[in-house]
């Protein structure tokens, strides 16, 4: 007894207020993505509304209970549960069902459970287990190769099922393993390369070359705020891109920007070689390098792609960035789902007057895409408020993983956080066509129990192991 | 003890860049971008045109000309179709299976409804309504197609049919399908018959299918109904017509003289207006069309315009002479079998010589409008031929003769007839060098002079009326408050004084009664009957036979002229049926043996294939 009140008293309300205001949107959002004029009733449990609530009951069970089991089961347990869940994968493949062509998903009467789903708290554990081993050193091969087989094992058991979207979650693992010291090149280069790879894909290079630009000089300036540095440089770029203008103009010929930004760039980033080898400054020579080498980077994606790849190969890519789930043509999907999104203009059309999500133009409308009905019933303002909720919910959950004394429970935070943010960046990102097409829920908005009770598991076992802290010294 | 604890920010920054972006990203889709927000209301609004149903024709006694009936267009869109049985589809349909193999081959990506089957009548439609079901991705749409319920005047009522771009692009109320009158009256009167069309506005999900009402139909307009129309036809003297022109080339019009209304408007050979209604006007249209021996679609009524009116011309000059003051009722003028000026002779029949003016219209006589027509141009009152001619043409275009009579019959306008232009003589005799002699057959109605039956009917009702005529016209009533255009109801008065009509109604009563009389056969019993005969020469066979009349002579009821292309003299074929159908109007049926069987020898007279036979 003296325990339960323990937790009470001590787990972090806010995230909990957090978490229940957002299922509570998700939950209107689902209602209103399902509501025709036929099924009015809240309580309808014919129709997927009625079924989120009974969802939610679940998972607020579910929470009270992970809440009140002791907090030291979850370490002691960890490898346990993630060899259970490992088995869950397994069994899946012989025992699932199929549903559109992935086979992922238990079926046992009303009840669908898809594994994949929960094996993410799982290896959460399991790699937080791992990474709080005192004798645990990055330089240690034993550890790196274990890290490795924790997180490929699910990766790959969940590929055999044929979903792509939910094996990508585990590649943001990469967070927080640069939280706990994996060297900071790593770290960027894992981020950067897949990140400049869809981009170079998904969008034109010009894009992408002024990004880029732009953060470099930012970068240096605010590195060492030397306005005559970053005078000489800009000069010299600015006048070999005039001169590269005006050799194209003379020639006749359209300019080809992405090779004028490319040389002027070159250029200008001489001056800082030399200021760098001359002062010394290997921070900016290395950040330097890495902006040029992702120039570099997107041109030979796309050279390979266009030129180097086989048809089926280039097929087998679209189909990792979701290029091919245009049933109806190039970009439907997100067309009709930007389309819904814009249509909402700054203050939506209102709660229940959304037209486009509301007559089934944008697919998978209450779950995928769920936040095209936010983005066109709520407009900019509703969809700004949401991302600000996970925006908050996410430094929340930093702020409460750093406060942690014991490392299993910051890994295990930190694995909280970069999961949440993958399903956000990734889910947002695609209805707003920012991002490939993955077929990811997006976290306690999407209708379903499996994703619902997963995030729910997911936040609760950290909230559990936050609010007993104290416990340990 | 934790080194790398200065990473949480860089973690928290990323976290805050990928929210930033997307604010950004969002600002521009749903601030700054329009183009999405006209995307989604053409996603998902659909415009449903209400179709008005077009307004009804009836006759002037309340008799239905005009009626609508529904047909079905069997709609699909192609892209929603689902397990579709083609063999059991295209039995209930009753349509080849090629015929849906290559429909479906050719419209597969549509996502609009497109229409499988066009015109199905109501019996078709009940036979297969029931089976429908089956057939889920199947509607029917309701389109309204016109039915006549008499086979009878085609020509006047005209008919509909689809519009095509021209039309769209003159009229932005049309749109492809959208039905249009092409002749007829259903053209002159388009505007009353159509009504107004109204659009209903659905949304629609993705699939194309109706969900609701686009906020509660607020700007949704309803359909307006097409007017009804009261047309100044009298449909069983029209019939009547129709059955004694059988065979025959010609046309007829009867007017109502003290009101300008066509009672009657026959065209012959003429077609069944039933023919060319929906899909049937594709496949017969063509076949009337190429059928150049009958030209049916040929309204001869009006467009018969170039055909010389003959002897009944004579009332004309007989009136610009009283009127000129060139003669009176009395001058007489020899005849000897002819007119006869050196070795010029306009020939004549044997009749009493000289003639007085009235006895001169009951006989006929050519050589007494060759003296009035040459006092009448030669006149010294206006110093050159050229002016007399001019002041002589314009008495004749005062009736309506030469000149576009306004009326309400669309195609009247571009067939007004011929009286000779001046500037013509100067061409074929040089200028200032002809003479009344040189176009002396426009005397008898002859040469560059050509009036269609309508004119004509025109003329002889301006005479009934002693000097006016009302615009004749076939619309006695719009429904709706909507008034008959008021020019309709304005006398119309010829250059001609009333007082000088009186002898030329005595010279067509002595035509119809008087001795030698050329029109004897027009006796109606009991009712006095002015007429006059004509004769139009024709040089690419037998001359056509022409008849004007009017009756009673005192308050004339009904003014009427007939053409019988190859009937020889206005006695034998025109006169009679004109006198028929007057008859018919007067006392509403055919009385007595002897008009029996004229009626029956004109019904079964046939002129066409006669003339055939003797082709051949």
């Amino acid at each position: 007894m003296r325990r339960n009140i323990n937790v009470i008293t001590s787990v972090d309300w806010l995230t909990i207020f957090l978490y229940l205001l957002l299922v509570l949107l998700g939950w209107i959002n689902i209602y209103s993505a399902v509501y025709d004029d036929e099924h009015k009733s809240i309580f309808d449990f014919t129709q997927r509304y009625g079924k989120q609530i009974i969802f939610i009951a679940a998972a607020v069970f579910i929470a009270v209970c992970l809440l009140i089991i002791e907090s030291n089961f979850y370490s002691l347990f960890a490898y346990g549960i993630y060899a259970l869940m490992i088995l869950l994968l397994i069994s899946v493949l012989f025992l699932g069902k199929e549903v559109n062509g992935s086979r992922s998903w238990f079926e046992m009467g009303e009840v669908r459970l898809q594994p994949a789903e929960f094996a993410k708290f799982a290896t959460c554990l399991a790699l937080a287990r791992l990474l709080s081993d005192h004798n645990f050193r990055f330089r240690d091969r034993k550890f790196v190769a274990r890290i490795i087989l924790i997180i490929m094992l699910p990766v790959g058991l969940i590929l055999l099922q044929r979903d792509a979207g939910s094996a990508l979650v585990y590649y943001l693992f990469i967070i927080v393993l640069y939280r706990e010291g994996m060297p900071a090149l790593i770290f960027f280069l894992g981020l950067a390369i897949p990140v400049l790879f869809v981009v170079t894909l998904l969008f034109d290079k010009i894009y992408l070359f002024v990004f880029l630009l732009s953060l470099f000089y930012i970068f240096f300036y605010a590195m060492y705020l030397n306005l005559k540095h970053l005078g000489i440089s800009l000069a010299i770029f600015t006048g070999s891109v005039l001169l590269a203008i005006s050799y194209f103009f003379i020639n006749n010929q359209e300019t080809d920007w992405s090779y004028v930004l490319l040389v002027s760039f070159g250029l200008s980033s001489l001056v800082y070689f030399f200021l760098e080898f001359r002062y010394k400054l290997r921070n900016a020579f290395i950040i330097n390098m890495i902006v040029l080498c992702s120039i570099g980077f997107t041109f030979t994606v796309d050279y390979v792609y266009n030129n180097v790849l086989h048809k089926h190969q280039k097929i087998r890519i679209d189909v990792l960035l979701g290029l091919d789930q245009d049933v109806k043509g190039v970009g439907y999907n997100v067309n009709q789902s930007m389309i819904a999104i814009g249509s909402g203009g700054p203050f939506g059309k209102g709660f229940l007057h959304g037209t486009q999500t509301k007559l089934n133009y944008v697919p998978e409308q209450d779950t995928d895409f769920i936040f095209c009905t936010v983005g066109e019933e709520w407009g900019f303002t509703g969809s700004v408020f949401v991302l600000l909720l996970f925006a908050f919910l996410l430094i929340r959950l930093i702020y409460l993983a750093e406060r942690q004394r014991s490392v299993f429970s910051r890994v295990y935070g930190y694995g909280v956080v970069a999961i949440l943010f993958f399903h956000l960046a990734i889910n947002i990102g695609m209805t707003i066509g920012l991002a490939p097409v993955i077929g990811i829920p997006l976290p306690f908005f999407s209708y379903g129990g499996s994703s619902l009770w997963a995030f729910t598991i997911l936040i609760f076992i950290f909230l559990r192991l936050d609010s007993s802290r104290m416990q340990l010294l | 003890m934790d080194s790398f604890a200065q990473r949480k920010y860089i973690i928290g920054a990323l976290i805050l860049l990928m929210l930033l972006t997307f604010v950004i990203r969002l600002f521009y889709l749903q601030i700054i971008n329009e183009e999405y927000k006209i995307s989604a209301e053409n996603n998902s609004r659909r415009y449903v045109v209400q179709y008005p149903s077009r307004g009804l024709v009836y006759d002037r006694n309340g008799k239905l000309l005009v009626e609508n009936q529904a047909a079905y267009d069997i709609m699909v869109i192609p892209r929603q179709i689902k397990d579709l049985d083609t063999f059991a589809l295209c039995q209930l349909m009753d349509v080849d299976i090629e015929y849906a193999r290559k429909f479906f081959r050719r419209e597969k990506n549509s996502y609009k409804p497109v229409v499988f089957i066009p015109q199905l009548s109501l019996e078709k439609f009940a036979a297969i309504q029931d089976h429908l079901f089956k057939f889920p991705d199947f509607y029917p749409q309701t389109r309204s197609l016109r039915k006549y319920p008499f086979p009878n005047a085609a020509h006047v009522l005209g008919y509909i049919g689809e519009v095509d771009s021209s039309i769209i692009s003159k009229n932005p109320y049309y749109k492809m399908g959208d039905y249009i009158g092409i002749s007829g009256i259903e053209k002159s009167y388009e505007d009353e018959l159509r009504g107004r069309k109204g659009v209903k506005i659905f949304l629609v999900d993705v699939h194309n299918r109706i969900k609701e009402n686009f906020e509660n139909g607020k700007y949704d307009t309803a359909a307006i109904v097409g007017n009804d129309i009261t047309t100044t036809l009298d449909i069983e003297l029209q019939k009547y017509g129709e059955l004694l022109m059988a065979n025959k080339r010609g046309g007829i019009v009867a007017i109502e003289p003290s009101t300008g209304e066509i009672l009657a408007l026959v065209s012959s050979p003429s077609y069944d207006p039933n023919l060319l209604v929906g899909r049937a006007r594709s496949k017969n249209y063509p076949v009337l069309n190429a059928d150049i021996e009958m030209k049916p679609l040929f309204n001869r009524a009006i467009m018969s315009s170039q055909t010389p009116p003959g002897s009944t011309f004579k009332l004309v000059n007989a009136l610009v002479g009283l009127q000129e003051g060139v003669i009176t009722r009395e001058s007489r003028f020899s005849c000897s079998a002819g007119y006869i000026i050196g070795s010029f002779k306009v020939g004549c029949h044997a009749h009493a010589s000289p003639l007085d003016l009235e006895n001169s219209i009951g006989n006929s006589c050519n050589a007494y409008y060759c003296n009035v027509f040459r006092k009448i141009v030669d006149n010294r009152k206006y110093k050159s031929v050229r002016k007399g001619y001019e002041v002589w043409r314009r008495h004749v275009n005062s009736f309506g003769l030469g000149t576009v009579i306004d009326t309400d019959l669309p195609m009247s306008k571009s067939y007004s007839g011929t009286i000779g232009n001046p500037d013509r003589w100067d061409k074929i005799h040089g200028k200032g060098k002809w003479k009344s002699l040189s176009i002396i057959s426009l005397a008898i109605g002859q040469g560059e002079v050509g009036a269609s039956p309508f004119q004509l009917a025109n003329l002889v009702s301006a005479i009934a009326n002693r000097g006016y005529f009302y615009i004749p016209h076939i619309v006695k009533k719009i429904a709706g408050n909507r008034k008959v255009d008021k020019k309709y109801l304005k006398k119309v008065f010829t250059t001609v004084e009333s007082r000088h009509f009186e002898p030329v109604i005595n010279g067509m009563e002595l035509a119809v009664y008087g001795p030698g009389g050329t029109a004897h056969i027009a006796q109606i019993e009991g009712i006095r009957v002015c007429g006059k005969t004509g004769t139009a020469q024709n040089p690419h066979g037998e001359n056509h036979s022409l008849f004007v009349a009017f009756a009673p002579k005192e308050n004339p009821k009904i003014a009427i002229a007939v053409l019988v292309e190859n009937g020889g003299y206005g006695g034998t074929w025109a006169a009679p049926i004109a006198s028929l159908m007057m008859e018919k109007y007067l006392k509403d049926s055919i009385s007595g043996p002897l008009r029996k069987d004229l009626e029956k020898r004109m019904i079964e007279g046939d002129l066409i294939h006669k003339n055939n036979e003797a082709q051949h």
